[in-house]
């Protein structure tokens, strides 16, 4: 077989299974296109002697009959998760060095599952950032280009590694993780789909953690059928994240029907934002008729507290962070700094720190400081977690009113060029996840899905967002959109 | 509301991270940048809202309370910058 790492994973499964193919060879095929794929930053740790010894353990398993969908899959997995023996940094000099004595649940799930490891991939240090600059291994790239024009874009962060390589086809898959839209928006930047489950449906518990209210696991890949099959391997209770629901995981494959006869499906007035690029707009448009004239009932609904998300997300997620990040201080695992003569501990913690975290990471660990310090907790605090509870209801609402699921731009825009927002204030770079934050405060599962291209020939998406655990629906419905919306573009090899 | 190179310092030494003096005023405006930001939500009425905890009400799982983990001291120590006779070391704590 040809082009073997451009196989999805529904593909490269039933090829497998028929024996036409085996996890050793399509294992190669990535090993050898990561390789000739430096330029995109995206893998950064790369450990082929794994990957070659599951291949092999994979290959015995599916001659053997009845392996499990995901086995010999070949992988990347976003350098949050922690992964036993391998560098797991999280992207960040603090932890420099770092190799975890245990396994995250996800990555013991899908190695149980027969999933191949081919390496760790890039994303913004402790997943802060929208753009995958604030990396400590430099940029992920992303392997799209506008016409006729050579500049380097970002694949969108924080999951910009995982991004990057799946849409490259350096590997089938990859894992991501999104705490404001950084599996969305990254997958909308390079066309590629990704999904962020309901909370609680995957466990955290091995992802370095950067806000735990808002954090989830998902998948990212290349079409909706694998996000179903891949999202089925990775969810389930588990004991050891005391927020992972203990509830049935269905299989989420089987719900692809592609008939959405008779779903009402919202539109919401308020992600109508100014200054909305027209090409975005129309999108939107195109995205809506799509589910119409696959039988969907298309109504308009409010969420009156939008506008407050990105506000309510920039005290919640700091805080958390802030509070979580309070580990790193050179005592237990990663950077410790050099000391001078007659440094205590207090100095090794700070210089620890400063020299450990990037500027990003550092603003947001000293903001999260601010508004939980003395006299300021009320006010910021938890004043954001009052309009948490007011976004959250607007959904209820919606959804008791009958909305199975509501159709959204995924980004304001398509995807920019690295070095473009370095001049711009914080706000703007965090302006990226307007339409995909509400969904991390409301606990929801959302989804994005390639649709187009835009005039420069980028590709954009739309978010759907479902109700919460039936995210088997919510696939289904991008399933129907991905069939009407026939995306098929490829980046041009340039890398 | 703006924030001053005094309040930067504060936070600064609060989250346990160094910054230079010559560094604070830079600080200090993005900070008010941010906190003007975040000021819009003082527009919403959250009069008799319960601040939110966790997205789906559930109440804590219990286990039954045994040992079931321990023994690694090898394991805990083996990513630590300086670690002497089963201990961290870190520099003197008490005067």
């Amino acid at each position: 077989m040809s082009d073997l790492t451009k196989l999805t994973i529904a593909q490269a499964r039933d090829a497998m299974r028929k024996g036409e193919t085996s996890s050793a060879e399509i294992t190669s095929a990535c090993l050898t296109a990561i390789q000739g794929a430096d330029a995109l930053g995206a893998f950064v740790h790369h450990t082929p002697e794994i990957a070659t010894s599951q291949a092999s353990a994979a290959d015995t398993r599916i001659k053997a009959g009845d392996a499990p969908d995901m086995c010999g899959i070949p992988l990347g997995i976003k350098d949050l998760f922690c992964t036993k023996g391998v560098p797991s940094q999280a992207a960040s000099r603090i932890l420099e060095g770092f190799k975890p004595e245990y396994e995250s649940t996800i990555t013991s799930q899908l190695f149980d599952a027969g999933a191949v490891m081919l390496g760790k991939l890039n994303m913004d240090e402790f997943a802060m950032g929208s753009s995958n600059e604030t990396s400590v291994y430099g940029n992920a790239v992303n392997p799209w280009k506008r016409n006729g024009d050579d500049a380097a874009l970002t694949p969108g962060g924080s999951s910009g590694g995982s991004a990057s390589a799946v849409a490259a086809d350096l590997c089938l898959a990859a894992t991501g993780t999104d705490t404001g839209g950084s599996i969305r928006q990254p997958a909308a930047f390079v066309g590629i789909t990704g999904l962020k489950p309901t909370y609680g449906r995957v466990s955290r518990w091995g992802i370095v953690a950067f806000a735990s209210s808002l954090d989830q696991a998902g998948p990212m890949t290349k079409d909706v059928r694998d996000a179903a099959i891949m999202l089925t391997a990775m969810s389930g209770h588990d004991p050891l994240d005391s927020t992972s629901a203990d509830l049935a995981v269905p299989d989420f494959e089987a719900a692809l029907t592609g008939d959405i006869r008779g779903k009402t499906i919202g539109i919401p007035k308020e992600y109508r934002m100014d200054g909305m690029p027209a090409e975005i707009e129309k999108l939107w448009e195109d995205g809506t008729t799509m589910l119409r004239d696959a039988g969907a009932k298309i109504v308009d609904i409010t969420l009156p507290h939008t506008k407050y998300a990105l506000p309510a997300y920039y005290v919640i997620a700091p805080a958390e962070a802030s509070s979580n990040l309070a580990r790193y201080d050179g005592v237990r695992f990663g950077h410790r700094a050099k000391l001078a003569q007659g440094d205590g501990i207090t100095e090794m913690y700070e210089k620890t720190r400063a020299e450990g975290f990037g500027p990003e990471v550092q603003r947001r660990v000293m903001v999260g400081t601010y508004v939980l310090s003395a006299g300021f907790y009320d006010a910021y605090y938890n004043r954001a977690r009052r309009v948490r509870a007011l976004i959250k209801q607007d959904f209820d609402k919606v959804f008791a009113d009958g909305v199975d699921a509501i159709l959204t731009p995924a980004t304001p825009s398509a995807a920019f060029g690295l070095g473009e927002m370095v001049d711009a204030d914080p706000i703007q770079m965090y302006l990226n996840d307007v339409f995909t934050v509400t969904v991390n405060l409301a606990g929801l599962p959302g989804i994005a899905v390639p649709i187009d291209t835009d005039p420069q020939g980028l590709p954009l998406g739309l978010q759907l967002i479902g109700r919460p655990w039936e995210e088997a629906d919510l696939l289904n419905v991008a399933y129907s959109l991905e069939q009407s919306a026939g995306f098929v573009a490829k980046p041009k090899k340039w890398w | 509301m703006s924030i001053d190179t005094e309040t930067a310092r504060r936070v600064a030494k609060l989250a346990r991270i160094k910054v230079e003096d010559d560094a604070l005023p830079a600080l200090a405006s993005e900070f008010s940048a941010i906190l003007g930001f975040i000021e819009q939500l003082n527009e919403v009425d959250v009069e008799g809202v319960e601040p939110m905890t966790s997205v789906t009400p559930q109440r804590l799982k219990r286990r039954e309370d045994v040992v079931t983990d321990g023994n690694q001291q090898a394991a805990v120590l083996k990513n630590a910058p300086d670690a002497r006779e089963g201990f961290f070391a870190v520099p003197k704590v008490v005067e």
